[in-house]
């Protein structure tokens, strides 16, 4: 494969914004040294994951080609990869031998350099932390075509302005992990039903000990019944429990897929409204255990291909923010009735009780993180604007990979090291060719 | 567990193909010209799956050699696929019969060459199956690229004499043809997404095609209904068309 540049029209998740770029193709690290090469503004693209501009840029790197699987100790379980490859490759090649990944998002298809660069988390994160306290050590390439091999030993600072650094510190070009060991393919997962928000968060705050935990708030439902949802616990399940199944049993293939834009707008506040009341109702036990397949616990989502087509090709934007668990309660329940007042349902709302992190840039903090999917029209943006001032306020932020509209303010108000950041971004730009994103743009930080 | 012998395995179907045997379970035996690419291919393979994987230098035009390659493989495979293919620049083949002879010998003679070699044994031995991987190319030669066609279409009477053969002896004989694919032969070029596929596809789809014995295999379905509309063109229309 040969440096091809090529013009396309890309975007990521969200399919906002949709920008024109020059992209880059390699699947040796010399070749993407060549292509460092040339003077310019560059960022790395991986699968097109994240949802706003985070990857996006006039001339990008896309790193799928690169992704070849360099080492794994079957003893330890550490894994050794190229940047392109996909969490889904992972579960693919491990998970029948005893691995699994030790965090993972609501999607399979992003790329080990993404969740790195992202510093993901799952829904684990109040016991086991985010995507990057899992990561041993990183090579990246920087914008001069140098090689940093770095880790919590090794240039540590370095290492921590990667994990989480949304790809500003440079192209990652291998991620060397601790996967998780399980004794199967097969999660017991619990379902509570919670009739408001209250009930909600308190059966959170009173379940730490499980392992995973999410729920799904209903956002339309107003008055005594505002933030109903279910909370779905889940324990990967021992050999014992699984009897009956066969212990790593790859998940049947039933797959639909999208194949179009649907219309701007199928997504209304009827259908949604609808669709959320059948499925808050489809649970009439308040509590409900079974025993469910990993890829149907962890990534229902991905069995719709391409399931972003449903909002529509003006595209849609998740928003989701993080607040401290004092104020989390209280500002959740507000901004819950200001989504409502607006008149605008989000699809999808996840809530999430995170643990305690410490990172420099990453996303987490302890509290409760709710993100929440609205399609793009202009009173959505109006709505967000107000929303930021809560968020903020309260003492949240905003997750980057999910951004495609936040102002330099904002960032700089929540995000405690958004200056030391730039700072440290802007003296590894130092060159020619350097290393920015339209999020980072537009965010000020570069 | 079943040996698979890969020829031309660093093309990206190759790969693909590759890895998705080994996921199976399936021990690999990884041939081609380029060594360093099949050591990243082998130690790739090895770490994601616990197969046996070993590498061969194997090159299509050099048909001397091919008797010993063969011969010296460390275990006999119970099956072979072959990926080898040059798509070539078109019109350096009109201008010079060297570049052209480069086209028909490693789509054609060069594949020929090994095959004989693995259908006389697999013959003997009554079993195994034999995947040929040709082109929709070589469904109608078109001005666009006849000699790469040419040599396809040489290569699917090819197979399709082979299958006659071992039918009897119980070896089983697939010819697949892909339509377009995003590989790095056809890098830059604009191709329509409902018609391309991805190798990653192309290699589930001759796994599963293997598994059910499809003798002809188009990739995508639209395929096999393009092809047969300008195979029955007739020729005073076709000869007027640019497709």
């Amino acid at each position: 494969m040969v440096n091809k540049m090529q013009k396309q029209k890309i975007a990521d998740w969200g399919n906002y914004p949709v920008v024109e770029a020059e992209t880059v193709r390699f699947n040796q690290a010399e070749q993407l040294r060549v292509a460092l090469g040339e003077p310019g503004e560059v960022i790395a693209y991986g699968n097109g994951r994240s949802y706003g501009d985070a990857s996006l840029q006039k001339r990008v790197i896309m790193t799928r080609s690169f992704r070849s699987f360099l080492s794994f100790d079957s003893a330890s379980g550490v894994v050794c990869c190229e940047s392109g490859a996909l969490l889904a490759e992972l579960l693919e090649a491990f998970v029948p031998r005893g691995w699994f990944l030790p965090v993972s998002p609501g999607t399979k298809f992003v790329t080990l350099g993404g969740a790195v660069a992202a510093d993901i988390h799952g829904k684990n994160h109040h016991g086991e932390g985010s995507f990057g306290a899992h990561v041993v050590s990183l090579e990246v390439m920087r914008a001069d075509g140098s090689i940093v091999r770095c880790s919590r030993e090794e240039y540590p600072e370095f290492f921590a302005l990667t994990i989480g650094g949304m790809g500003l510190s440079g192209v990652i070009l291998n991620v060397t992990l601790q996967l998780k060991a399980i004794e199967s393919a097969w999660v017991r997962q619990q379902t509570i039903r919670a009739s408001r928000l209250s009930e909600l968060m308190d059966a959170f705050e009173s379940f730490d000990e499980w392992t995973y935990s999410v729920a799904w708030v209903d956002t339309l439902a107003g008055g005594d019944a505002l933030g109903r949802g279910m909370l779905m616990r889940g324990e990967h399940a021992t050999v014992e429990q699984v009897q009956g199944h066969s212990t790593f049993s790859a998940a049947s293939q039933r797959k639909l897929n999208v194949p179009f834009f649907l219309p701007n707008g199928l997504l209304n506040r009827g259908t949604m409204m609808a669709f959320n009341s059948v499925y808050y109702h489809q649970n009439q036990k308040p509590v409900k255990e079974r025993l469910v397949h990993y890829e149907s616990f962890f990534y229902p989502l991905d069995a719709i291909g391409n399931w972003n087509r449903i909002y529509g090709r003006r595209g849609f934007m998740q928003y989701q923010f993080v607040l401290p668990r004092v104020t989390g309660r209280v500002a959740v329940e507000a901004i819950l009735k200001k989504i409502q007042a607006s008149g605008l349902g989000s699809f999808l709302a996840v809530l999430k009780l995170f643990g305690e992190q410490e990172s420099f840039i990453s996303f987490p903090m302890a509290g409760y993180t709710l993100a929440l999917d609205f399609p793009v029209c202009f009173e959505v943006f109006k709505l967000m604007k107000e929303l930021d001032a809560m968020v903020a306020d309260w003492g949240g932020r905003l997750y980057l990979a999910k951004d495609a509209r936040m102002d330099e303010a904002m960032f700089a108000k929540t995000y405690p090291h958004a200056d030391d950041f730039r700072e440290a971004i802007a003296l590894l730009n130092g060159g020619s060719t350097r290393f920015s994103s339209l999020l980072s743009n537009r965010l000020g930080i570069t | 567990m079943e040996r698979i012998l890969i020829i031309g395995a660093t093309s990206d179907m190759g790969q693909a193909f590759a890895q998705a045997c080994a996921l199976q379970g399936s021990s690999i035996m990884l041939a081609a010209r380029n060594g360093d690419v099949l050591d990243r291919m082998a130690k790739d393979l090895r770490a994601r799956t616990q197969v046996a994987v070993s590498t061969h230098a194997f090159d299509a035009l050099d048909m001397e050699q091919h008797e010993v390659f063969y011969q010296d493989l460390p275990e006999r495979p119970d099956g072979v696929i072959c990926f080898v293919g040059l798509l070539g620049d078109a019109a350096a083949c009109q201008q010079s019969f060297e570049v052209a002879r480069r086209v028909l010998d490693t789509n054609l003679t060069g594949v020929v060459s090994i095959l004989d070699l693995v259908a006389n044994e697999f013959e003997k031995r009554g079993r195994g199956w034999i995947v040929g991987v040709s082109s929709v190319a070589g469904d109608r030669g078109r001005a666009p690229r006849y000699h790469y066609g040419c040599a396809k279409a040489g290569l699917n009477a090819y197979l399709s004499g082979l299958r006659q053969r071992l039918f009897k002896s119980g070896v089983f004989v697939m010819n697949v043809k892909p339509g377009y694919c995003r590989t790095k032969m056809v890098a830059g070029w604009n191709l329509p997404n409902t018609m391309t596929s991805e190798p990653e596809e192309v290699a589930r789809v001759i796994l599963k095609g293997i598994h059910r014995k499809q003798e002809t295999l188009y990739v995508r379905w639209m395929w096999r209904w393009i092809m047969w509309l300008i195979r029955v063109l007739p020729e005073c229309i076709f000869k007027r068309l640019k497709i």
